[in-house]
């Protein structure tokens, strides 16, 4: 059996939330794909809410504590992810954007990730398809076709009758634990000490030789 | 081993009297602040470079030129000088011309510089940076050690038979540092050259500098500039110092929780842990700072930053009094204990004069112990001709590639 590790991440504020009830729903359909195919998967899941100064204090300082260190590098490690975020003002919360702020600009490539979103009405869906994916495209990440949004009524009584919030999960899922059964990402070594080029090439190159 | 301070010439509020100094105040208040390093017994001051207030140093030659006429030990360095949007020629010339009239006290540290605005005001583009850095002390590094230049690259216009005026003093260039916080080829550079690597890991935790320094001193020997342990290290370092630590911490605070830099983010506590800087007594200073050798091995300067941040003038003095009275002869003392013979000390002019002598004289005795040889085997394959030509010849060979090889 081989096994890949999935990054969930969390941006609700509040205790419960229903963007982490939303986040580890398509985590749990996520592991369910992937042990049908025989993979099984690891989830750490992260509130960012836990590392909210953190990530504040490594915007104006330029480096992570501890703490939000290990955060980073379970995200950037990972071999797939799921981001969930409020929306909030028509788009991802603040502090959903400030944490994809300080990952670095090429720690997501290739990474295969499932967006996910939640609000009040179902008027702000489209925000997952004009905030969130284009940042994942962004930062390179591969980014499942289909996002996932929960309206407060999906919930309950006034959610969509036709293709629930169930069917829309399970589809996410299946797309997600396709990528991630195909990444080897996380046996990769990314380290941010190795050059991409040997240095005498570096300096040959720029002498003309 | 050398200490020192370097300072990156910010003008500041100060936020416990909402007084900011005016650019004069703040220069006169530098240049009193370097003499007093020598005057406490310090071994070096260095100097920041920026094209952008709130600070002041858009001239560093200039500054430490003044500084070197009004001492008479001090070692003059930068913090850093850019590398990657002065002109190498001009950076050449400068501080070769700053040798001459210091005396050799001079050494550099060369950095990118990390204001983004700075590289388009020089011509320049800020994703050019790491390769602005290896073209242009590519340059630098022959302008030193070249009498005519035949130059042609990507950043600047071409060179054809330049001498870069005055020639460094005595023919030894100054020594350079090359300063990084988290770029791998910057390591690597410095370890290329066997020139000295500074980690300024005053915004940064230890566990990056203890890895950054680790490439590089194994990087510079893999170039062969001697062993890993013989690589040339220095390190920044931050401190606030009272006798007494809760009133080291309580005068500090307002000050770190209005910098520039970190201010506003995390908590002074924090910062203390997760970095090197150390606010209180100076034995908490001594304990921390001896503490870096834990982590990057024996290494060679220790440069702390203590004028930032809106400090007044007489808060800085009373902390260099502290510095060279209570925290450097210990450091000096501890540092020294358990160290290997073979670990150098950060060259000097005096120390970089004696090796270009020492390198001359070994290198006249080989080519004349080559040539010795090379009489000799001429000799033996005479006598040896009729009886083995074979044998004679690929012993003349092995002698021959010895000997170049030691030259």
């Amino acid at each position: 059996m081989t096994t890949r590790t999935i990054a969930v991440v969390s941006a609700g504020l509040s205790q419960p939330s229903s963007t982490r009830m939303l986040a580890d729903k398509l985590a749990d359909a996520t592991v369910s794909k992937l042990a049908a195919q025989d993979v099984e998967a690891i989830v750490e899941t992260f509130e960012l809410r836990d590392v909210a100064t953190d990530i504040t204090n490594h915007l104006l300082t330029g480096f992570p504590s501890p703490r939000l260190e290990a955060v980073i590098d379970a995200v950037t490690g990972a071999d797939g992810l799921i981001a969930v975020s409020p929306i909030f003002t028509t788009s991802y919360s603040g502090l959903f954007k400030s944490f994809f702020d300080v990952v670095g600009s090429d720690t997501l490539v290739d990474l295969p990730v499932v967006i996910g979103a939640t609000a009040g009405t179902p008027r702000h869906s489209l925000a997952l398809d004009y905030a969130l994916r284009p940042m994942f495209t962004y930062l390179h990440a591969v980014v499942a076709p289909t996002g996932v949004f929960a309206a407060t009524g999906d919930w309950g009584d006034s959610a969509d009758s036709v293709k629930t919030l169930p069917n829309r999960i399970d589809r996410a899922a299946r797309e997600l634990a396709a990528l991630v059964a195909a990444s080897d990402r996380s046996s990769t070594v990314r380290d941010p000490f190795a050059l991409e080029r040997p240095f005498g090439h570096l300096i040959g190159g720029l002498a003309g030789e | 081993m050398q200490f020192g301070i370097f300072t990156v010439s910010d003008i500041t509020q100060d936020p416990t009297t909402g007084r900011t100094p005016t650019e004069n105040e703040r220069i006169k208040a530098t240049l009193a602040i370097a003499k007093h390093a020598e005057e406490v017994g310090l071994d070096v001051f260095a100097l920041g470079e920026h094209h952008n207030p709130p600070f002041w140093s858009s001239s560093p030659t200039t500054t430490l030129a003044y500084i070197a006429a009004q001492t008479s030990t001090l070692q003059l360095s930068t913090a850093t000088t850019l590398i990657t949007t002065n002109d190498p020629v001009k950076i050449a010339e400068d501080f070769a011309m700053l040798q001459h009239v210091a005396d050799g006290r001079v050494d550099l540290m060369l950095g990118r510089g990390n204001t983004g605005p700075v590289y388009p005001w020089f011509g320049k583009d800020i994703r050019q940076g790491i390769n602005l850095a290896l073209e242009n002390y590519g340059l630098l590094h022959r302008l030193w050690r070249e009498d005519f230049v035949d130059w042609e690259g990507q950043f600047r216009t071409p060179l054809q038979g330049f001498q870069s005026t005055p020639r460094p003093l005595d023919d030894v260039p100054p020594f350079v540092w090359h300063g990084s916080i988290r770029s791998p080829e910057i390591a690597e550079q410095a370890a290329y050259y066997g020139d000295g690597f500074f980690a300024n890991h005053i915004f940064w935790p230890a566990s990056h500098t203890q890895r950054m320094i680790a490439l590089y001193r194994q990087r510079f020997e893999h170039y062969e500039h001697g062993t890993a342990e013989q690589a040339i290290v220095g390190l920044g370092g931050q401190v606030f110092m009272r006798r007494n630590s809760q009133d080291a911490v309580r005068e500090f605070r307002p000050y770190f929780d209005n910098a520039p830099v970190y201010g506003h983010g995390p908590s002074l506590e924090e910062f203390t842990s997760q970095t090197p800087l150390t606010v209180g007594s100076p034995q908490e200073v001594i304990d921390k700072t001896l503490g870096f050798r834990d982590y990057v091995g024996d290494y060679q300067r220790q440069l702390f930053l203590m004028d930032h941040a809106g400090l007044p003038l007489k808060t800085v003095l009373e902390q260099l009094d502290l510095l060279g009275e209570e925290v450097v002869p210990v450091l000096r003392r501890e540092f020294a204990k358990d160290r290997p013979a073979t670990v150098p000390d950060a060259p000097t002019h005096a120390s970089l004069v004696a090796r270009r002598a020492s390198d001359q004289q070994s290198a006249r005795r080989a080519s004349d112990q080559q040539s010795a040889r090379r009489a000799s085997d001429q000799q033996s394959a005479a006598r040896n001709a009729a009886a083995s030509v074979a044998a004679a010849a690929p012993k003349g060979a092995a002698f021959g590639a010895a000997a170049v090889k030691g030259a």
